[in-house]
């Protein structure tokens, strides 16, 4: 095995371990800690793939906004720290038997249709944030701007949904105002 | 490097996202296994632009293109979970049962239970 290979099993052993904690663990603060072992393991596969850009994007974006964003949430939501129980649904076995089912028919295909398949990483490949963005800007210029108006119409939603609502509040005192 | 070992990773990484999303009863932890499958997705993509030498960077540029929705749909998530808590007082996704599809004696029971509830 050459080094990068030995980077990427410990990296993948230690993405799917992690992940893994996340799916069996009590306390909810851990949950999204695991998960930023988990996304931190994965931007390091992509930098063995030589998709140097996706690994800063994924360490600033999911590393830095999302699993804050969750953190976020949990505080919000007067998460009580610590040990919780019942975390995990009744049907738990029907769900692990639809996962394992779900994972057993994607590593059985791909190990019929790629097994002797091989990466070669050559120095032209490395998707360094030059390469990137002028294929960005380049040949997706139009997804670009369609993502950047669904960022906007989500942003909008979000506020939307998060404002409180006038017939909580003051909507009744509004209306009476108005007879 | 062969193709098959981020193939594999990413199958298992999909396989406890799907694990998490369905048997875990708090709503933010739901989301965090939304987060798994489209990381495990991300990865495909970019395990298959390594494996092309595509000149146009499909994969990563898909990837990155995964992430922006990603964070959009984390936004509003959230923007959900934190009405659904500040109007129920917990986001038990199990007892969120307004609109489930039951018949009239169900709805009676339903409705029993939430005037005892408070």
């Amino acid at each position: 095995m050459t080094t990068v290979e030995v980077l990427f099993v410990v990296l993948g052993v230690l993405a799917v371990g992690s992940a893994l904690l996340v799916a069996v663990s009590s306390n909810l603060v851990h949950c999204a800690l695991w998960l930023v072992v988990t996304l931190g393991a994965l931007a390091g596969i992509y930098l063995l793939l030589a998709a140097e850009f996706v690994a800063w994007v994924q360490v600033l974006i999911y590393l830095g906004a999302v699993v804050v964003l969750l953190l976020f949430a949990l505080m919000l939501t007067q998460a009580p720290i610590g040990v919780l129980t019942g975390l995990t649904s009744a049907n738990r076995a029907l769900a692990c038997l639809v996962a394992v089912s779900t994972s057993a028919v994607l590593v059985v295909v791909f190990s019929v249709g790629f097994r002797d398949a091989r990466i070669d990483i050559r120095t032209g490949d490395i998707g360094s944030a030059t390469a990137i963005g002028s294929t960005l800007f380049g040949s997706w210029v139009l997804a670009f701007e369609v993502l950047s108006v669904l960022l906007l119409a989500a942003l909008v939603g979000a506020i939307a949904l998060s404002r409180r609502s006038e017939h909580a509040t003051g909507g009744d005192t509004v209306q009476d105002g108005g007879h | 490097m062969p193709l098959l070992y981020p193939l594999v990773v990413s199958s298992l990484l999909f396989g406890i996202g799907v694990y998490v999303a369905m048997a875990r009863r708090h709503a933010v932890l739901v989301l965090m296994g939304v987060e798994l499958m489209l990381n495990a997705v991300n990865l495909n993509l970019v395990a298959f632009d390594a494996f092309w030498h595509d000149v146009v960077d499909t994969g990563q540029v898909l990837a990155l293109f995964v992430i922006a929705v990603a964070a959009a749909e984390i936004g509003l998530g959230l923007a959900i979970v934190l009405l659904v808590f500040r109007t129920h007082r917990h986001i038990n996704v199990d007892d969120l049962r307004e609109l489930a599809d039951r018949d009239a004696s169900d709805r009676d029971a339903g409705d029993r239970r939430r005037e005892v509830a408070p």
